[in-house]
């Protein structure tokens, strides 16, 4: 499988290393992975704070630099949540049928990169090690709008010398939000010292998931607080196979 | 009896009663047990339905149905309630609601009601509007009840006191029924509120209701209950006056099908509710004498036209949002300044109030989406919250506010990202732009203006050396 990699405007800038894991990955994997050059950001932000305007050329710059792809892998649930739920949406916004077509056809391609793996490929064991003790975090998105369902926790169950313990909570909300941990950062970290609490209960020394931006978020305040607890996306864990 | 209602000119944003509330641990613990205990109660009741979405769906098109013909429906309720002998009156707004209401109070000849719980009449503050021209109201919910002898605002919608506990209820009910030995048993409680409250029932010749249902096929009005002092303020007064929002009819007798399923297990994680009292018009020696309703728009048609936001008006209030919210689950209601809290609030409030002092609540959510996926008539909340966040834009960026900060942020964040070039230069300039903000560990810990929310309580990592796009680049090279 060619799969184009749709890489996010944040995670090529402050997660790399989560893109390099789903390169590593998918290659073991004998697949081959490409970068369309032109791709920079989802839409997202802009349009889930109201700036409908802007997120709208966003849109047609996807669907221009992806149309062609055989698959398409994003290791970020909620982005793959903004394509699902409004792009279809948007399209008929812009109001040009050839794009609504577009649309259309490619979203049925574009696969969160749990989701690729398990439901595109129908895998769970893709060969990783990866000796820690690791707590899992449902984001939203990938829980209410993608149904990722245990496909995650499949993955992780199957990768060697790994440690997976269930955290509680698990569909509660860790207060990102994108700007509303900004907009309304008190309540925000109301709700990000819950999540953290639970976190801190599994005694993991890692707390996973499939967005960065909910890990971000967690991160920030467990090296805040000093615990020692890092975060890591589902990616880096499957890229791990230094046995 | 003093009464205090929100005043939508005066409450503040959401952001700072928030904080405010934050700060009250005791409140705060009060509402995470409530709605914790209230939503597993309901995800019990709702696990044990093979067919529940099925219903919800039911639920959702019966309401659509509705609102796409509500003059027709209105017009079918208005002409068969009084056929059998109810009056209906129509009101524009609150104002005409409470013109109405005293006229009828004073006509029945009393000057007290007693008053099942009701939203419509909590939304239009008529308790404030009769004490002022010398009527007074009983609540007779005993959760309504706690909110008035407490001279509290309600915080939700189907348990307006969950923000209050067992002692704080006892301590109301010994200072203001003047009970310095009641003991502190729910039985107890319960006792004090049943003496208090028949005393009511007996004398008070006037009763005021809202409605959850009303049926346009009979012209009939449906309210239901847990604890039976609806059906005493329902059957008992000589007169009764119903407050109901224009969205509160449905076509037929048969709807109610679904629509008491789906209410108590939503509500109240019951399979049915205790008391549902239907009734239409008068009948000669049964119940009351005189019957009125008044059908209330107060904003209604202006969501209606919305056709974005339309689906806010199938709400039954059931509260399930409020109870899985976890933006609620930590401020509790009262910093949605309304009677509306938590994500149906978030999205009706500002609608009824024509966005005026509701601009902080469609922000007032992080779009987890837990209200969508329990709303009983699936109303896709997220949606409707960043409709509105759109229309917040388009108001807060005419004018001189396209110098607004965020404005400028996220004007500058489309363009850069219009370009792949743009795009990449930003990063670069981004690396050394946080360089004098990073510490020795690689970390930022403080970040000036709008980002400093994020930096009170957390971290940010450093900026990678290189991007992800130039190691993939430099791979191919090599």
């Amino acid at each position: 499988l060619q799969v184009a990699l749709f890489i996010t405007c944040y995670n090529d800038t402050l997660f790399p290393e989560t893109g390099k894991a789903v390169v590593r990955v998918l290659e073991r994997l004998g697949h081959t992975v490409v970068f369309p050059a032109g791709q920079t950001c989802c839409g997202q932000m802009h349009w889930n704070t109201g700036y409908q305007a802007e997120a709208l050329p966003l849109l047609s710059r996807f669907v221009a630099q992806f149309k062609d792809a055989e698959a398409v892998v994003v290791p970020s649930s909620s982005c793959v949540a903004m394509m699902r739920d409004h792009y279809p949406m948007m399209a008929e916004q812009i109001g040009d049928p050839g794009l609504i077509a577009e649309v259309a056809a490619l979203l049925p391609r574009v696969w969160e990169f749990s989701e690729l793996l398990t439901k595109k490929l129908g895998l769970e064991d893709v060969g990783a090690y990866f000796p820690h003790r690791v707590t899992y975090h449902a984001s939203c998105h990938g829980l209410r709008s993608l149904h990722l369902g245990d496909g995650p926790m499949k993955l992780l169950g199957s990768v060697r010398g790994i440690q997976l313990v269930p955290l509680a909570g698990l569909e509660q909300c860790c207060g990102f939000g994108g700007t509303f941990a900004i907009k309304n950062a008190e309540v925000s970290s109301a709700m990000l010292a819950e999540k953290v609490q639970a976190v801190l209960q599994t005694q993991a020394e890692l707390c996973t998931a499939c967005d960065n931006s909910c890990l971000m978020h967690i991160e920030g305040s467990l090296h805040r607080q000093r615990t020692g607890v890092r975060t890591l996306h589902l990616a880096e864990i499957l890229a791990g196979d230094a046995e | 009896m003093s009464v205090i209602t929100f005043d939508p000119t005066r409450v503040p944003t959401f952001q700072v009663a928030a904080k405010d509330l934050l700060g009250d641990s005791q409140l705060r613990k009060n509402v995470r047990h409530a709605t914790g205990v209230i939503q597993n109660k309901r995800a019990i009741v709702v696990g044990e339905m093979p067919d529940w979405q099925e219903l919800r769906e039911s639920g959702r098109q019966i309401k659509k149905h509705t609102l796409e013909h509500l003059d027709y429906y209105l017009e079918q309720f208005e002409r068969n309630c009084t056929a059998a002998g109810g009056h209906v009156h129509w009101a524009r707004d609150a104002a005409d609601a409470r013109a109405i209401a005293i006229d009828l109070v004073r006509q029945s000849g009393s000057d007290e009601v007693i008053k099942i719980k009701s939203m419509t009449t909590e939304e239009i503050g008529l308790n404030t509007a009769l004490e002022a021209v010398g009527l007074n109201a009983y609540e007779t919910d005993l959760a309504e009840l706690i909110i008035q002898l407490g001279h509290d605002l309600p915080s939700h919608i189907v348990v307006p006191a969950l923000h209050k506990n067992r002692q704080q209820i006892r301590e109301i009910f010994m200072r203001e029924m003047n009970l310095p030995n009641l003991g502190e048993a729910p039985q107890d409680l319960a006792e004090a509120a049943r003496t208090f409250l028949r005393e009511k029932f007996l004398r008070v010749k006037t009763g005021v209701s809202g409605a959850n249902f009303l049926i346009a096929e009979t012209g009939g009005v449906v309210v239901t209950e847990s604890e039976g002092n609806g059906r005493m303020c329902l059957t008992l007064p000589e007169t009764l006056i119903t407050i109901a929002g224009i969205e509160k009819v449905i076509p037929r007798f048969q709807d109610l099908e679904v629509f008491l399923q789906l209410l108590p297990r939503s509500a109240t994680g019951e399979r049915m509710n205790p008391y549902n009292s239907i009734w239409t018009g008068v009948h000669e020696s049964d119940g009351p004498r005189a019957f009125h309703v008044i059908l209330m728009d107060n904003s209604r048609t202006n969501v209606l036209a919305d056709e974005e936001a339309r689906q806010t008006l199938y709400c039954i209030r059931c509260a399930a949002c409020q109870n899985v919210c976890p933006v609620y689950r930590q401020t509790g209601g009262h910093a949605y300044g309304s009677v509306y809290a938590g994500p149906i609030g978030a999205i009706l409030t500002p609608q009824l109030l024509q966005l005026e002092h509701g601009q902080s609540l469609p922000y007032a959510s992080s779009l987890c989406g837990a209200c969508y996926e329990v709303c009983p008539v699936k109303i896709n909340i997220p949606e409707v919250l960043i409709h509105l966040r759109h229309k917040v834009v388009e108001q807060d960026t005419k004018g001189i506010g396209v110098l607004n900060p965020e404005n400028l942020a996220m004007k500058t964040m489309a363009m850069i990202f219009r370009s792949e070039t743009r795009f990449r230069a930003a990063q670069r300039l981004g690396r050394m732009g946080e360089a004098p903000l990073v510490n020795k560990e690689g970390w930022v810990t403080w970040l000036p203006g709008l980002l400093g929310g994020w930096t009170q309580v957390r971290d940010l990592h450093s900026m990678p050396k290189q991007t992800f796009r130039e190691w993939f680049e430099e791979r191919g090279k090599a």
